[in-house]
């Protein structure tokens, strides 16, 4: 055991967070154990990504209590507004297009326009918000609520829980505009940056899953 | 493209995270290329997924299986083009844990409605089982 005398004051746990925000250490690192464990920015990333894949496994079991329910409970499905569905797909789309983009005017370091984009990117997020929130209200107001039979409790739950994540990742969008106002370019923003561009990312492939297998499958034949 | 598989098939490849393969210098202008693709693609899909429960021309018993197809096709796109999860061996972390996702996303799905299936198959209607309590 080397541990002892391995020890850092900097790096006390051996993850290989040595340069703290420099990463210096990443750009010969291969992480394959040659020169060192990859750099944060690799760690984080992936990390985050792990966290999405429980985040999807989560919504797949909304997914199967709602077809359940969908399947077997004797309430007629309500006949959803296939526009504003095709309008919501659109917005998260192309949010999510040009999230990708203010991604890379921060790679780039290009400020105003990152944080052009990722306005862009908020707006349309919202847009998709009030037009998932007004479709809720109006399925209430017609007596298809999440209380009013067993389609409508797994509908609520597997469409709202999607729209709690967009909520969620619109606050954080603007934490992030507002930090890298006030905070800049530092590393540990840019990575809090990716790690917004993975989730907004994958919201909306979760979001692919709904509008095909909730909203489009009623209208099979 | 094939500077690009030279430089990953060498042994010193760099493990990448998602989404960090286009940031550096190497793969400079390829990113809003990557995303432009991936836009398309995307739009096409979707835009075939919305035309295929309106028209006529599919046999209807197909259109669920169209659906579910051109969904996992928009899932591929996006993972491709927009979380840049690719199949280089940069990337091998992140396949792997994309596998064992899609696993136990597959379990849980298909393992319920099977199990539901199977239930509601075998299972006295509830109308039946009430009157048999009385």
């Amino acid at each position: 055991m080397t541990m002892a005398s391995a020890y850092s004051p900097i790096d006390p746990n051996h993850i290989g967070h040595n340069n703290l925000d420099l990463d210096i250490a990443s750009d010969d690192a291969p992480g394959h154990g040659e020169g060192g464990p990859a750099s944060k920015q690799i760690i984080v990333s992936y990390g985050f990504w792990i966290f999405l894949l429980s985040d999807i496994v989560m919504f797949s079991a909304f997914f199967a209590a709602f077809q359940v329910l969908a399947g077997y409970s004797g309430e007629a499905a309500p006949s959803y507004d296939l526009n504003d569905v095709a309008i919501e797909t659109g917005c998260l789309l192309i949010s999510s297009f040009l999230c990708g983009v203010a991604a890379l005017c921060a790679s780039k370091r290009w400020l105003v326009r990152t944080e052009l984009f990722l306005l862009l990117t908020g707006i349309l997020g919202a847009i998709f918000l009030a037009l998932e929130v007004r479709e809720f209200i109006g399925l209430i107001a017609n007596h298809q609520g999440p209380t009013d039979g067993a389609y409508y409790s797994g509908f609520f739950a597997l469409v709202g829980c999607h729209g709690l994540h967009v909520t969620v990742g619109l606050l954080w969008l603007g934490t992030m505009m507002a930090q890298l106002i006030t905070k800049g370019f530092r590393q540990d923003i840019l990575r809090r940056l990716a790690c917004f561009s993975l989730f907004w990312h994958a919201l909306d492939i979760v979001w692919v899953a709904i509008f095909s297998l909730v909203y489009l499958m009623r209208f099979a034949p | 493209m094939s500077r690009d598989s030279v430089q990953r098939v060498s042994p010193t490849a760099r493990d990448s995270g998602p989404g960090l393969e286009l940031a550096t210098p190497e793969n400079e202008g390829r990113g809003l290329q990557s995303y432009f693709v991936g836009l398309i693609l995307a739009v096409g899909l979707t835009a075939a997924s919305f035309w295929t429960v309106r028209t006529h021309l599919i046999y209807g018993p197909g259109v669920p299986v169209a659906l579910i197809a051109l969904a996992v096709a928009q899932m591929g796109i996006h993972l491709v083009f927009f979380l840049h999860i690719t199949t280089g061996p940069d990337n091998t972390n992140n396949v792997l844990a994309l596998a064992f996702g899609v696993l136990i996303v597959s379990l849980v799905v298909f393992g319920s409605l099977w199990i539901m299936a199977n239930l509601n198959h075998n299972m006295m209607p509830m109308s039946v089982l009430m009157e048999m309590q009385r």
